[in-house]
């Protein structure tokens, strides 16, 4: 009985509370625009940096399996790489890890220039990349029309090229690519195939915007210079990255006569490397946002506290009547800490209604992915909630110490 | 309920009450001997300072005295904490105040349940809903109760607040200036309220500083200095309407000198 009868007293209490709310409608809901705000942010900033980190991880990943990238120069402190001086990687030393390094598999010379790229009436600048056979298996990347170049197209410095999709929908619009003939800087270049679409990198660029071809033919007809950019690997297997790495690092050194306390002269970058880096990147990102979003989510707390004083001053007489007729101290309590509460979770449940929205926003109009998670709409929420009972706490136990007296005579 | 149906609704003894204000000890009342049997309808008269609004929130048990005893319909709640004290005024207690203090954008009807909601009596809103339409209908404002305060006169604003005091079925009605916000017709209507429900065994305890309205009562007593200073029956037959106030010589011209009831000269120690 006794039991009952409190807790149809609080569901009483509550009523009272909701009544509360429900007449000033304006001023709640501009009370409870600060939290609607800092949980729909935490929400959209949570679901950004996911699907960032997320698209990032996927363009990762679509650099292929086990893959190591060597760069010229020395190695920089933090992972940034700086280089100005001439190359020190050759052809030889890709032909050397090939044949020397037991841990890899594929190994490729890279190397790159801008040209202006001319297909009949058509008119495209872009990437030339050289490279050699092994690159469409270290990148995992095949064509869709057509075939690669082969070993006796570098062998023999023929001047075959593959475009990649974005060049060859420019320059051929009807996509007879395959066959025809392009000239890169004036020398005709014969298509003999075009590469699958691969999308935007985790820079943004478009990686189908670029050419493929031999890497000898490019050094010799475009840039005429025997040191190459760039030396892709891969390593027999996800294991064996590490190794392949230190096998890699001696062959290079000794080749390119290093001794012992010398900087190399050449510095190298794995997938996982170059993954954990983004990661790291995006990361500092989320918590940087989130806590932007942390700080909105305070300042409506204390917005909701600012209010709830400001009601309870304006209430004096109302405390006072209710006291008078027999509400105790911890009614009074209730009534106003409820009423915060309610506050802040019906703005809370506003912000994820919005925070639900606002990411599909995002994607369909700044073109970013997005990924709500389900933990953040969750975490937003207590949190509101929390700041409800945090902030309408004071405001409240003020209301409940009032004096009904005092209370009554209030102005 | 340790109350027994003969124990006296009010019973004062030898109450005081000292207020500090900084150094100063203020002895807001000195002594006070008061008792209020059951059906009793009594006009508490004082001039400002007179200690007749600490004895008011006393009766109320809104406030403690610092020594003497204070039995309210047999129980003693000069000694109760703050809790308690709330238990008893929703209880026993039925305010009623100066200016309405009904809760704004709030119904009529539920501006009366107010007080059940506080209560220890359990009730389920429709039971809640039936005793805020009963206590309504008594002060004759049955079809109204949808109204808001903003909707209704002074006069009917005020039969809410009683309809509010009488709906837990209290001990006493105390009422404070209940008429110091209405015109005198209205007030005559109000009092005439407070009359109908004394007639009905209410006991009826009324602070006022105009002897108008308390010539209403059946007993005044005159508070000064902190003591009870008169205590008078009112032997005239009471004014229930204000057509019986005219009937009195001079009654309606001047009814400040011409008092229908006789007791010596109350304006001057009001004053």
């Amino acid at each position: 009985m006794k039991a009952s009868v409190s807790a149809l007293r609080f569901w009483n209490i509550t009523k009272v509370g909701l009544m509360a709310i429900s007449r000033n409608k304006m001023r709640s809901l501009l009370t409870m625009l600060g939290i609607i705000i800092g949980v729909a942010c935490v929400i959209t900033m949570v679901a950004v940096g996911t699907g960032a980190s997320s698209s990032i991880q996927a363009t990762i990943n679509s650099l292929g399996s086990n893959f190591i990238m060597i760069f010229p120069g020395a190695a920089m402190s933090g992972g940034m790489r700086s280089f100005t001086g001439e190359s020190k990687l050759t052809p030889e030393d890709v032909t050397a890890i090939k044949a020397e390094c037991p841990a890899v598999a594929y190994a490729s010379a890279g190397t790159r220039t801008n040209a202006q790229v001319v297909a009949g009436e058509q008119n495209w600048g872009t990437q030339v990349w050289g490279v050699d056979v092994d690159w469409p298996f270290i990148r995992a990347w095949n064509v869709a029309e057509g075939d690669f170049f082969t070993d006796v197209d570098v062998r023999s410095s023929s001047k075959v090229a593959v475009l990649g999709a974005t060049v060859a929908e420019n320059l051929f619009p009807n996509g007879d690519a395959v066959g025809s003939t392009v000239r890169i800087k004036h020398v005709p270049f014969k298509v003999v195939g075009v590469l699958e679409r691969k999308g935007g990198n985790m820079m943004g660029q478009d990686q189908d915007d670029q050419i493929i071809a031999p890497y000898t033919t490019v050094m010799k007809q475009l840039m005429g210079t025997p040191r190459i950019n760039l030396i892709y690997v891969s390593a027999r297997s996800a294991n064996e990255v590490g190794q392949a790495q230190i096998e890699i690092e001696s062959l290079l050194r000794q080749r390119h006569r290093l001794q012992g306390a010398q900087e190399s002269d050449f510095n190298m970058r794995s997938q996982e490397e170059i993954a954990s880096t983004s990661a790291q990147t995006s990361r500092t990102l989320s918590i940087l946002l989130g806590s932007a979003a942390a700080i909105s989510l305070l300042v409506g707390g204390i917005g909701i506290m600012n209010i709830m004083l400001v009601s309870v001053t304006e209430r004096t007489r109302e405390i006072g009547v209710r006291l008078a007729i027999g509400a105790k101290g911890r009614h009074v309590l209730l009534q106003f800490l409820l009423e915060a509460i309610a506050l802040s979770v019906v703005g809370g449940a506003i912000g994820v209604g919005l925070g639900l929205l606002i990411p599909n926003l995002v994607t369909r109009f700044a073109g970013l992915p997005t990924q709500v998670s389900s933990g953040s709409v969750l975490l937003a929420f207590g949190f509101a909630a929390a700041i409800g009972v945090f902030f309408g706490f004071y405001p409240a136990r003020k209301a409940s110490r009032l004096d009904p007296i005092d209370a009554l005579r209030y102005e | 309920m340790s109350a027994s149906e003969n124990a006296p609704v009010i019973e004062i003894r030898d109450l005081t009450k000292v207020y500090r204000m900084g150094e100063v000890e203020v002895h807001a009342l000195k002594g006070v001997n008061l008792t209020v049997e059951r059906g009793e309808f009594v006009a508490i008269m004082g001039p400002s300072g007179s200690g007749k609004s600490t004895l008011m929130n006393i009766i109320g048990c809104l406030d403690r005295p610092t020594a003497g005893t204070y039995r309210l319909d047999g129980i003693d709640v000069s000694r109760l904490d703050r809790d308690q004290r709330a238990e008893i005024r929703n209880d026993k207690i039925g305010f009623v105040f100066q200016s309405f203090n009904l809760l704004a954008r709030t119904r009529a009807t539920e501006n009366v349940e107010l007080p059940l909601l506080y209560g220890n009596l359990g009730l389920t809103a429709p039971e809640r809903a039936t005793r805020s339409r009963e206590a309504l209908a008594r002060v004759g404002l049955a079809g109204r109760e949808d109204h808001y305060p903003s909707q209704l006169s002074g006069g009917q604003q005020q039969r809410v607040a009683i309809a509010r005091a009488l709906v837990t079925d209290p001990a006493i009605l105390l009422a404070d200036e209940p008429t110091g916000n209405l015109d005198s017709r209205t007030s005559e209507e109000v009092i005439g309220i407070f009359q109908d429900l004394n007639d009905a065994g209410k006991t009826v305890v009324l602070i006022t500083h105009e002897p108008d309205i308390a010539a209403h009562a059946k007993r005044v007593v005159y508070v000064r200095d902190g003591l009870v200073w008169r205590d008078e029956k009112i032997v005239q037959a009471r004014a229930k309407h204000p057509d019986a106030a005219a009937a009195t010589p001079g009654g309606e011209a001047e009814p400040a000198v011409a008092f229908p009831f006789t007791i010596a000269t109350p304006e001057e120690v009001v004053r």
